[in-house]
Order: structure tokens, then sequence, then C-alpha cells
């Protein structure tokens, strides 16, 4: 389990997170809501199918690529959390969106 | 949307921000673009909300030091963008960048690339298993957000974070089940000759002994001379196996965190074709700047870690040094006036710099981690292997380019960030030649994933006259 130990730094929102309701704070990313949501692994290479989570939570390794409100291979360590954010597992290569 | 600045800055660590506030000073039009949502780079993550909260203390007074400068930097005037990734910079000094699905072009009289430093990848067995992070990833974490990954949790590495970042989980009351100390026998005993210089900065050595007492304390089992450390597990991290003295030992871990120590993140310096050298006490490639920290490309400066690594103070003072210079040239200030608000900041330059030979002496880079064994996974992305590179090589790719065209080794999302250092130190060592005479990866935009939308959106003219 990912812990929470500091006192409130920022407001409560709720992402959800594949599909259930996850209660994060303003100033955390996608990618450790996902994280306290004990969503590990995050994505599934496009190569094998390899499990993978994130791994530098800034911006560097590309492993933290999750589906972010519909689109695809965004990189959850930088992007803010907002109410009503659907956080979603990737599997293999993104898909496009109409 | 398109804009023109004199000074177009990459990055809000202590660098870009320092140069932001300078250039502020004397009148010069600048934008901040920067990736992360709050300024204050990495060393300073989350510094305003953190600063204001209860347990800002268990952090350390040198991270709150860091809210004074943010707070300049919030007040100094400059154009401040944050979650705006750039993608393109261009030898006509444009920089175009996206934010909100959106991009903009932002014409630059002059350029200052200050994204800092990146943890030097720790290609070992097991690193790609979720579970497994960095050091500075857990430390961000903290900062960030307050969280504390899974225990048992285990460190295992080399440099002053690994410590630090103990320290800080045993005051939080979520000490590690133990640290992995991979400092090389006798790293220290060779390193007494540079004390001297140690000492003459007096800020720095307390503060490792520090970290090492509240360890002690704490009863966190510290490992000395650990080689072969391996991450084990079916589809996440479940224990951590490491050597002492040729004697293998595992432990149960749900979290490993591994550190190297920290080389200059030369992504975007590369991406400018502008020239880079090797450094050989860094084992890594740096930009070739002069005494201002202008590249090879006229107006193109790196400022701070991004150009060698020297820390939070010593980033600072380049940043500004580096404002101080595209002033001159814009003939915002004289010759004289550059002159001498650059001998104060020499001064305090070298007397941060004392510390540097000491660190580089004991935490030195170790070829293990260089240039693994042959079933090791290089390239993340591709899932390339230390094996699949060394065929490469003996099918005659002489350099890292040609590596990359046969195996994509380098060509999945993260476009080289994390192999291809490595990369370049396994062609060395199997074509036996020094790594310094090796090409660097070839960089080219985007340097992010963009959407076509992202990209249809950019309505600039390069050249022409209606940027506005």
């Amino acid at each position: 389990m990912f812990t929470r130990i500091g006192p409130e730094t920022g407001a409560n929102l709720t992402v959800h997170v594949d599909g259930k309701p996850v209660s994060v704070r303003a100033g955390d990313s996608a990618a450790t809501a996902a994280m306290l949501a004990g969503l590990l692994p995050s994505r599934l290479t496009p190569v094998s199918g390899a499990p993978r989570a994130p791994y530098c939570m800034m911006g560097v390794c590309f492993e933290c690529l999750m589906t972010i409100d519909g689109v695809g291979s965004r990189q959850a360590c930088l992007e803010p959390v907002r109410e009503g954010m659907r956080i979603e597992v990737q599997s293999g290569r993104r898909t496009l969106t109409p | 949307m398109s804009a023109a600045f004199d000074l177009v800055i990459l990055g809000a660590g202590p660098a870009g921000m320092s140069a932001a506030i300078a250039a502020r000073r004397h009148g010069l039009s600048t934008v901040v673009l920067d990736d992360q949502p709050e300024p204050g780079g990495q060393i300073y993550r989350a510094v305003e909300r953190r600063a204001r909260s209860a347990d800002a203390a268990s952090l350390g007074p040198d991270y709150a030091a860091g809210a004074a400068l943010v707070e300049i930097f919030r007040r100094c005037g400059a154009d401040y963008r944050p979650v705006t990734q750039v993608w393109q910079i261009g030898r006509d000094l444009t920089v175009l960048a996206s934010h909100a699905g959106a991009s903009s072009a932002f014409a630059a009289r002059a350029i200052v690339i200050a994204v800092g430093a990146a943890e030097r990848p720790v290609p070992i067995p097991g690193w790609t298993l979720p579970g497994v992070m960095t050091v500075g990833a857990g430390q961000i974490l903290l900062k960030a957000s307050a969280v504390v990954p899974p225990q048992p949790l285990w460190i295992a590495g080399q440099g002053p974070l690994p410590l630090l970042y103990a320290a800080q989980l045993i005051d939080a009351g979520m000490p590690p089940a133990g640290i992995l100390d991979t400092t090389p026998q006798g790293a220290l005993a060779r390193s007494w000759r540079h004390l001297p210089g140690a000492l003459a900065n007096w800020r720095y050595l307390p503060k490792g002994l520090s970290y090492l007492a509240a360890i002690r304390r704490a009863g966190v089992p510290l490992v000395r001379h650990v080689t072969e450390v391996a991450a084990l597990g079916d589809g996440r991290v479940t224990s951590v196996r490491y050597a002492v003295g040729g004697r293998l030992h595992e432990a149960a871990a749900a979290t490993l965190l591994l550190h190297e120590g920290v080389v200059p993140h030369v992504h975007m310096s590369l991406s400018a074709g502008v020239r880079h050298s090797w450094d050989d006490t860094l084992q890594a490639p740096v930009p070739v700047l002069d005494a201002w920290g202008e590249t090879s490309l006229p107006g193109l400066f790196v400022a701070g870690d991004a150009g060698g690594i020297g820390g939070a103070a010593i980033a600072a003072i380049r940043g500004e040094r580096t404002a101080l210079r595209v002033a001159h040239r814009a003939g915002r200030i004289d010759y004289a006036q550059l002159q001498e608000r650059d001998k104060t900041a020499g001064l305090q330059m070298r007397r941060h710099e004392q510390i540097r030979p000491f660190l580089n002496a004991v935490f030195t880079p170790r070829k293990a981690i260089h240039v693994p064994g042959d079933d090791v996974i290089i390239c993340r992305c591709e899932e390339l292997t230390a094996r699949d590179i060394r065929q490469a090589v003996a099918a005659g790719c002489v350099g890292p380019n040609q590596v990359k065209a046969k195996t994509r080794c380098g060509m999945g999302p993260c476009q080289g960030r994390q192999c291809a250092l490595t990369l370049q130190q396994i062609v060395a060592d199997a074509r036996g030649v020094a790594v310094a005479e090796l090409e660097q990866l070839t960089i080219r935009p985007p340097l992010r994933p963009l959407t076509l939308g992202e990209l249809a959106s950019l309505d600039h003219h390069h050249g022409s006259a209606n940027l506005t």
C-alpha cells in the first residue's frame, strides 16, 4: 500500500482510477493517484505485454504512460489531478479516439 | 498562439527561476516554460504548498529555503507557464510547446535550457518490475504528496540522496527496511585527500553525517559494499537479492528504490544539435559551454545542472550569470556592471564547488552499472537487453545511432532518455574504444508524444513577421 503520511496540503478531489472513485488531493499527479489506488501495473508494454509502473516520477522514463480522460500515452506523472479525471491502465499501444 | 520574448527559459528550478529574476530586473521580456505544475524544480518540488503545512520541518531547512526563491520568482514579472511541455527547440531560436492540448510558438532572442539533472539509469536485473523506482521518485512522492511507497521498502545505491531520503522516511515515522550501500570498498579511503576542500565548505559534510546518525539511531540496517543488486518477482517486485563479499543474500521487498547519482539532462540540448563532450568524472555527456553558459549555437544557453552537476546553490548562480550575459548583449547593462556582478558570483560558486571533488571521489560511477550483464534490459521502452546491443556491435554497428537503426534501442516513447547513456557505454566497451570517441544519439522532435490536434493547433510561421 502506498500510504499518505502528511497533513492536508491541498483540497480533496475525486478521480476515477479504472472506474473506481478515489479520493486524492490537489497537487497529486495522476500517477500518484493510480498508485494510491493500488493500480500496479499501470500499463502493459506494446512490445511484449510486460507489466510496468511509474519509475522516475519526473517525466524522463515514460513508464507511467496511461489513458487519461480517454487520451492514450499521457505521462501520468506530469498530469495534475482534476476533479472527475478518468485514469486508466494503458494496454499496449494507444488507440486513436475520434 | 505565437509570441516573441527577449528570453525564453525552459525549466523553473533554481537555475530557471534565478535566470528569470535577473532577466526581469534588467527589463528583459521573459517567459518560463516548465512541465511541472508548480515552480521549484525537483529540488524544491511543491515547496510552496509544503512550506505552509505543519510537516515541512521533516523535509529539512534547505528545502524550506527554496520557498523564498519561489516567492521572489512569482513576483518577478516573468510570464510563467506551468504544465507546458516543450517539444521542439529550433535552430532559429523558436521554441514549440504544448499546454492543455494546444501548441504555441515562442520566438526568442535567447533561450536558456535549465532542465536540471536526471538520475543515472540503473540497469540491474528486474529493474523494470512494478515496485522498482528511483530514490528520486520516492522523494518526489514525499515532497509533492506526502506519500510513502509500500513496505518493506529497500533503498539500494550510492550518493547523498539515498541517505537523505532514508533520514526523511525515519523522520516521518516510516523507516525503510534497509539500505544497500553500493559505494565500492576503498572509495572513502581514496577520497581523504579531497577532505580539506569538503571541510572548507562546512555546510555539506555535517549534513551527510547527520543522515548517517539518524539511520544508526533508528536501527535501520545499512549494508556496506553491496554488489549484484537484483529485483526479483513475478509481475511485481517481491524480494531484493544482493551480494556482500561474494555471498548472496535475499530479503522480502514490496518496494526497491535505486540511485547511482545524477547526470545532466541533455535531451533538449542534444535535440538542438549543439556540441557536447564526454565528462569522464560524471561518466556522462555534457554540453560544451563558454564561461557564460552559451552553447555552440549563438543565443542558446544552458544553466544549472543541465550543463554539469553542481547542485541547487550553484545552479541558481549559473542561472543568474546567464541572464546577465543576455542582458548585456541586449544593451541593458554595460560590461563593467557585468564584470562586477560576476566577481561576487564567481566567489560564491567556488565556495560551493569545494565539496565536489570529495563527492566525486567517494561516489564514483560503477562499471557494473554502465556495462551490465547480457540479460539485463537496457532500453526499457523497446525491451532490448545488453546482449541485443552487443550483437548489433558484433554485426558491425559502430555507434549508438547505428545500433538504434538496427535494433530500435532508443526509439520508444522515452526517445533514449533512459537508455542512451548505457547504450554508449556498452558500445564503447564492446568495441574496446573510449566512450568519448563515440557520437551522441541523434535526438529529433517532437520531444514528447503529440496528438495530431496539438500539432494542428500551431499557427505560427517560421521566420515571418507575424509573430505577435
